[in-house]
């Protein structure tokens, strides 16, 4: 009878316990998914583990789970090692083993097939850009168009000279690995050669270190280059902090004291961009403004006389020098560009037809997704 | 010319295998993104003695040569040190300069947030004063655009509501047939604001973030193939 | 000077004395307003409130003090709700100068709940190179943090021995100032699929809605607006409320002083036609 009772009340095992290698990772992981035995009272489940798959199976965590899925990447797990799994379901008093799942070893890829899609377009992208290299080394002309934000730095540093006053650069809280201050480098040495040039000083306060250093080295071989290593202080080019608004503070003082008559806002910005620029607007600086911050270029278009948006600051080198090879990629660049658009397009066309006609043709919407999906982030 | 071509094909060597290692979980493969990271964490933390290096000296010297403002540079210093000593104090004292009891704790509630939540809040004063110079309707766009912010900033907080309810009520006076709860639920001024955030706002977003994207790439691929050179030394 | 040339030329200094008291008074009166739930705040609490509870949530505190009046307020809403659901919170921060802001909410909102340190909430701490530890907490949480801020070991707190990586972080929060949260984005949601809903400055909201409509993040708590809604749905009203008719007061005076600029621009642009 109470055998009965108790088979009858008897906790129902966790079901469909699957256990595989964890796909496109280096290994050392296995999946176990399993089915909750609903709607029994479950407190959680416990995963145990072992080599053989009758005994000395072992708890792989501490506590109750309270999901049917589990990653199992306990540093003792071997590759290659055959495992066998079980799931127990516990309840307030009783509890309930599974199926012993199993074998199964976890094994490292060579391909991580979740990234196939980034790494088709990637091949596509690059070979659209190298095929516009090579036509641009055979010598077929190639135009771009003016960026009045590049051209204006000659007349700021013209202007900043005839009133006798220093000018100011800034990278704003960008690192050395942040795209946006690599292509404002070249442009401090065409800054730091013409203030060379009219020998104005060139204010240069930083927020990293190793941008710094960056800075200096380039300055000084801009002086060099125009013929006035003389004029090269390293005082010009310091470290600030790194610290946001303590940056912010401190070279909004240094625009009070010094009043420069150009300020470059070239770099990384956050929500200091406009207490800086307006600063600078206080003291009628001419300021020029390039930054890859989206959220910032607003405040930067409001308080400054020029602003490069987006990528134009990326185009700056290949403005200043348009070698042929460095204007390809931009070339390369604008047909991607356009490429995109027409596919964007085309697909905006394509899933609307296919929203519109679900019903009467479902698989336009399935395959409308399935191209969407494909596009989806990597894992 | 050596000088300038072993770093271009360290460039081109580190990032090819970066982009390989990208698509191959495999061992060593797999966790070399990460190595690099880390590698890049340990060498940018010590870069800061660079930066400590360069800051104190600056402001030494100006104390010593007795420099305009020499002051506010030996104030400079000493606070720097202080906060250094106070944290380590702390550290040693608390086992975590953070601990809630610590001194440097104090320092840090009583000195740096109401100093770095000031400087932040001035950004509301020079935003009012650049928009009241540069918001002006100058031709069409100037005018959308000065609609669109204006909208955008009743629709962002409670007195958009308020104009809203005002003019349900206006509306309910002229026409009493018009249901007032209807017309208050439309909240007209927020509708357009999400409306202008989810859409026309995150469309040009988009647009300049694909921009940036394939700018991006393009730079990426001059600095690879070592077309790009202007940020190495010549 | 005719008088619409100087509605167009105010001078900042008075602009700035105006602005000061119409923020000024209304912390002083603190009249009550109403506020409104937008849809992707509600989506934000919407993502907590599925949770079950025990499930793990991670608190990535992304800002410094510079933003804590925006961003504070939503912490420590985010903090009651996660509490009053008995979900578990993971605090860490990619700021270094940050994380004591997590600190101190902690210990304001755990003794609200009864919640004990080690069984209902664990502060990790703050590792440099944040980029590496997005990716890394991939695989295991323990190759970044082995111990809790103070040095203790994260296996001798109960329910971290089941926290590895993503797979056991139900949800994630970030609640940033800058591009921490798009580094959470790409790293931690792209890459591992982990669920997102970010919490930022009212300048950075803008950027986030790109994430939104595209599903890579669950919700959006944007500036102090934001931070009030949260407030609002969890039915403890704090210094977001209390800053909204502020907030209100000063929107005001900047579309006022928009439409006075404008007028005085565009009558001195008649004369001199």
């Amino acid at each position: 009878m109470l055998h009965l009772f108790l088979t009858l009340f008897a906790l129902t095992p966790p079901a469909s316990v699957l256990v595989k290698d964890n796909p496109n990772d280096q290994g050392q992981a296995i999946v176990i998914t399993w089915t909750h035995p609903a709607p029994e009272s479950i407190l959680g489940f416990r995963i145990f583990r072992s080599t053989s798959p009758t005994e000395n199976f072992s708890p792989v965590d501490a506590e109750l789970l309270n999901r049917t899925d589990y990653l199992d990447t306990d540093t003792l797990l071997r590759d290659g090692v055959a495992y066998y799994y079980l799931v127990r379901a516990y309840s307030a008093t009783d509890s309930a083993d599974s199926d012993i799942a199993g074998p199964v070893t976890s094994r490292a890829q060579w391909f991580n097939t979740g990234r196939l899609n980034v790494l088709i377009l990637t091949l596509i992208i690059s070979a659209l850009f190298l095929y516009y290299i090579i036509r641009a080394r055979r010598g077929i002309r190639m135009f771009i168009r003016k960026i009045s934000g590049l051209d204006a730095i000659d007349d700021a540093l013209g202007r900043a000279t005839e009133m006798g006053k220093p000018i100011l650069f800034s990278f704003g809280l960008g690192y050395i690995t942040d795209m946006v201050v690599i292509a404002a480098l070249p442009l401090l040495r065409r800054i730091g050669k013409k203030s060379a040039e009219y020998a104005v000083r060139l204010i240069v306060p930083n927020s990293d270190p190793i941008v710094m250093t960056a800075a200096q080295e380039t300055v000084k071989e801009a002086y060099t280059e125009a013929g006035r290593p003389d004029l090269y202080n390293p005082d010009n080019i310091t470290f600030l902090t790194s610290d946001q608004f303590g940056y912010a503070a401190g070279v909004d003082g240094i625009i009070l004291r010094e009043r420069p008559g150009a300020i470059f806002w070239l770099g990384y910005f956050y929500a200091e961009s406009l207490i800086l620029a307006e600063t600078g607007h206080t003291v009628g600086a001419i300021q020029l403004a390039g930054t890859t911050e989206t959220t910032q270029l607003p405040f930067f278009v409001a308080a400054c006389d020029y602003t490069m948006i987006g990528e134009e600051i990326y185009a700056a080198s290949c403005y200043l020098k348009p070698e042929p090879v460095m204007l390809g990629t931009i070339k390369g660049e604008d047909f991607i560009k356009m490429v995109l658009i027409v596919i964007i397009s085309a697909l905006v066309f394509f899933g609307t037809i296919a929203a519109l006609f679900n019903k009467q043709v479902p698989t336009l919407q399935q395959v409308f997704e399935a191209i969407v999906n494909w596009f989806a982030p990597p894992s | 010319m050596l000088q300038r071509n072993i770093p271009l094909f360290i460039v081109l060597f580190t990032a090819l295998l970066l982009i390989v290692a990208f698509f191959i979980p495999h061992k060593p493969f797999g966790n070399l993104e990460s190595r690099f990271l880390n590698w890049y964490a340990i060498i940018s933390g010590f870069t800061f003695l660079l930066g400590l290096d360069s800051l104190t000296r600056h402001h030494l010297l100006k104390v010593i040569r007795r420099e305009k403002g020499w002051f506010y540079s030996l104030l400079l210093v000493l606070s720097l040190f202080a906060t250094l000593g106070l944290g380590l104090y702390s550290w040693v004292k608390f086992s975590s300069p953070f601990a809630l009891r610590a001194p440097f704790m104090w320092l840090y509630k009583y000195m740096i947030i109401p100093l770095q939540a000031t400087m932040f809040a001035t950004l509301a004063f020079f935003i009012f004063s650049a928009a009241y110079r540069a918001f002006r309707i100058r031709n069409l766009a100037a005018t959308l655009l000065l609609i669109a912010a204006c909208l955008v900033m009743l629709g962002n907080v409670p007195l958009g509501s308020s104009i809203w309810q005002s003019i349900s009520r206006f509306v309910h006076l002229l026409f009493p047939n018009a249901d007032l709860n209807a017309l208050y639920r439309i909240e007209l001024f927020a509708q357009i604001k999400d409306w202008l955030m989810a859409i026309p706002q995150a469309a040009a977003g988009r647009g300049i973030g694909i921009g940036l994207a394939l700018g991006g790439i393009a730079m990426s691929l001059r600095i690879i193939l070592g077309i790009e050179r202007t940020y190495l030394s010549s | 000077m005719k008088l619409w040339e100087r509605l167009a030329t105010i001078d900042r200094r008075i602009i700035y004395a105006i602005l000061t008291l119409i923020v000024i008074l209304p912390l002083i009166i603190k009249p009550k307003i109403a506020v409104r739930i937008s849809e992707p705040v509600r989506a934000a609490y919407n993502a907590i409130e599925q949770l079950p509870p025990n499930s793990v949530v991670m608190i990535s505190i992304d800002f410094d003090p510079s933003s804590a009046p925006e961003v504070q307020p939503m912490l420590i809403a985010l903090l009651r709700h996660c509490f009053r659901k008995n979900i578990r919170v993971i605090l860490t921060g990619q700021l270094a100068l940050g994380l004591p802001l997590g600190e101190i909410a902690l210990n304001q909102v755990a003794p609200e709940y009864q919640k004990v340190y080690g069984k209902d909430y664990v502060n990790i701490g703050y590792r440099p190179g944040y980029a590496a530890m997005m990716v890394g907490i991939g695989r295991e949480i323990r190759d970044f943090f082995k111990t809790d801020y103070r040095g203790i070991p994260l296996d001798s707190f109960e329910f971290m021995r089941n926290v590895h990586n993503y797979h056991d972080i139900a949800l994630l929060v970030s609640l940033a100032h800058g591009a921490v949260a798009d580094a959470w984005i790409q790293y931690a949601g792209a890459r591992f699929k982990e669920k997102i809903i970010v919490g930022c400055t009212g300048v950075n909201a803008p950027g986030m809605f790109q994430y939104y409509s595209a599903h890579q993040i669950e919700g959006i708590i944007g500036g102090l607006q934001g931070a009030s809604e949260y407030e609002t749905l969890v039915e403890k009203p704090g210094s977001a409320t209390l800053g909204m008719p502020a907030q209100s007061a000063a929107h005001g005076l900047l579309i006022l002083l928009l439409i006075i600029g404008n007028i005085g621009f565009l009558l001195s642009r008649k004369k001199k036609r």
